[in-house]
């Protein structure tokens, strides 16, 4: 996989909370048209990571390097200036909202003029065009979410996090708390975005088993730390196993 | 977590059509129009027909029109989830403040934008306090409520201002001919008042934030959204739509007491704005459920003393039908994923 060239770099991000440090000098790497997935237990500081990559609270230490040019990111509308995606475990989006109100949520597409008109058809047809693109398939946009099941919020998150031009995605939990159906229809997606070539994608996951399906590589994030990394096809469910169970009997017998 | 009520909520939508998904959003706005049009009807045949005549259809609506401006800043507060009790108190002061102003010799008219500034300005301070200090809002307003109360009768050493050559007396007593009907001014501004809202709500970035910081403040924060710059401008509107409505008070009254003047107008508000189907935790409703709201407390106060009913036995009646109808609205929305 390392002929993909390298879409974000993270090195030695160090996070602290008063006095308690969530990252301890932790250093990703990510490249386009390849998952990486990210496991680790609750309190890990993965959602740390990930809330730094997006822009949402800076790092106390440590560098981002995207697509090549070292960033201090200001906010989650500049990472979001440079690509940078992120499907949030809650997801985001607003019950009360139409789909196509939440596609373009902060990035409403309006009228020319001073008061930020905004020009519903052309975000209604947009929305139902990108839902085509990545094959998510939906009654009706003008539906409110609320009314869709957790599958098909899910895909309403992931298609706005892609849509525009984004080339870094981040997905928190994407299969959390779904059906084998539901997941399967998402891995479908993840897998077709990957297949676009030109994303990176990080996702947050739980289960090996899924993870090991669909991600290139693996890396394990354990207090603050990443303590372990490889190619998927390098490893298997019960090395993983074998790493996690060491930890947790280690942290028993202290 | 969130996600497994997600899940398991999955309900309605998804095997919709386009049509189907048409038919229910429009049971969904008609909301509490049947309750209103029962209602009138009903009083209508109670008093012997003299519900439904064009003088008594005018003063319903006149008397709707105060509180529909106040139930409009009021909606905008509500959808972000919030809740502003200090309304009444600010429309006691800018009538004061429009009364002060007005007594000022050749430039009276300067009233109307003084007692707007003044709605304007504590609505402001209101909203600075939520949006700045992170105070809760019930805090903040409760707060303002009684401190702004004392204020109006402190601009007026605790008296009642008057006067009778009010340069703009016009707002409160006239009306503007149209073809063959005159309609009173205030009808013509609370009408204003609700296109405008409505405009901002359903056509601006500025609306689609508003419902955004109500339906889930986490998400209007990851996506950008400047929550405080929402937060400020919906009291700030809500001050404003106060102010307004003092002056519309003043105009009608030719007086203002800072005591009495809007004493519980924040319970009628809210009562409408509630009444009209807006969510009490934010992210959902609609201006059209606010104004059918504002409309059924008038018909009910309007019917009720038509038929004679003593004013104790009113606000028994009253409460009650409030409870009653937000109750039945519950019922019938049953059938769709709203909780």
């Amino acid at each position: 996989m390392s002929g993909h060239p390298e879409a974000l770099r993270a090195e030695n991000i160090v996070k602290r909370f008063g006095q308690v440090t969530a990252l301890e000098g932790v250093s990703i790497s990510m490249r386009q048209g390849e998952i990486l997935g990210i496991l680790g237990d609750n309190g890990a500081g993965k959602s740390t990571l990930m809330k730094i990559i997006t822009g949402f609270q800076p790092p106390t230490s440590g560098r981002l390097i995207i697509g090549g040019q070292e960033v201090a990111l200001r906010s989650v509308d500049h990472a979001r200036e440079l690509g940078i995606e992120c499907v949030y475990q809650d997801l985001a989006l607003v019950g009360g909202l139409s789909i196509y109100h939440n596609l373009f949520l902060n990035r409403e597409i309006t009228y020319k003029g001073p008061f930020r008109l905004l020009n519903n058809e052309a975000m209604r047809q947009a929305a139902i065009e990108r839902l085509g693109e990545i094959g998510v398939n939906i009654p009706s946009v003008d539906l409110e979410v609320e009314r869709l099941s957790g599958g098909q919020r899910q895909a309403i998150a992931v298609a706005r996090a892609v849509g525009g031009a984004s080339r870094i995605l981040l997905l928190d939990e994407p299969l959390a708390a779904m059906g084998a159906r539901e997941a399967g229809a998402i891995i479908d997606l993840i897998l077709r975005l990957k297949q676009r070539g030109d994303l990176a994608i990080a996702m947050i996951m739980h289960n090996y088993a899924q993870t090991l399906d669909i991600a290139d590589r693996i890396i394990l994030m354990q207090r603050g730390r990443i303590t372990y990394e490889k190619e998927s096809a390098a490893t298997s469910v019960q090395e993983l196993m074998d790493i996690v169970r060491r930890e947790y009997r280690a942290m028993r017998a202290a | 977590m969130a996600e497994t009520a997600d899940a398991s909520a999955a309900v309605g939508g998804a095997g919709l059509s386009a049509r189907q998904v048409q038919i229910r959003s429009i049971i969904q706005a008609a909301g509490m129009l049947p309750v209103l049009v029962l209602l009138c009807i009903g009083f209508h045949y109670l008093t012997g027909g003299r519900f439904f005549t064009p003088q008594n259809i005018s003063i319903v609506a006149q008397q709707a029109s105060i509180n529909t401006v106040l139930a409009s800043g009021m909606t905008f507060v509500i959808l972000t989830g919030g809740i502003d009790l200090s309304v009444g108190s600010i429309l006691a002061i800018s009538a004061m403040v429009a009364l002060l102003a007005s007594l000022v010799p050749a430039v009276g008219l300067i009233g109307v934008p003084a007692g707007l500034l003044t709605g304007l300005l504590f609505g402001g301070a209101n909203g600075a306090l939520i949006a700045f200090a992170n105070l809760p809002p019930f805090i903040v307003t409760l707060g303002s409520l009684t401190a702004v109360r004392g204020l109006a009768r402190l601009v007026g050493n605790d008296t009642t201002i008057f006067n009778p050559d009010l340069p703009f007396a016009f707002i409160g007593n006239g009306s503007l001919p149209l073809a063959v009907i005159s309609i009173p001014w205030l009808v013509v501004i609370a009408a204003l008042v609700i296109v405008i809202s409505w405009f901002i709500l359903r056509r601006t970035v500025l609306g689609t934030w508003i419902y955004a910081v109500g339906g889930n403040p986490a998400a209007a924060r990851l996506s950008g959204i400047k929550v405080w710059a929402v937060l400020l401008f919906v009291y700030a509107a809500s001050g404003l739509m106060a102010g307004l409505g003092g002056v519309m008070a003043a105009a009608r009254l030719f007086a203002a007491n800072g005591l009495q003047l809007g004493q519980a107008y924040e319970l009628d508000a809210i009562a409408a704005v509630i009444l009209g189907g807006t969510s009490f935790v934010g992210g959902i409703g609609s201006i059209w459920g606010t104004l059918i709201g504002a409309l059924i407390i008038a018909a009910l106060t309007n019917g009720l003393v038509l038929l004679g009913v003593s004013d104790i036995w009113q606000f028994i009646i009253k409460g009650l039908v409030i409870i009653g109808a937000v109750g039945l609205d519950r019922f019938r929305l049953q059938g769709g994923a709203r909780t």
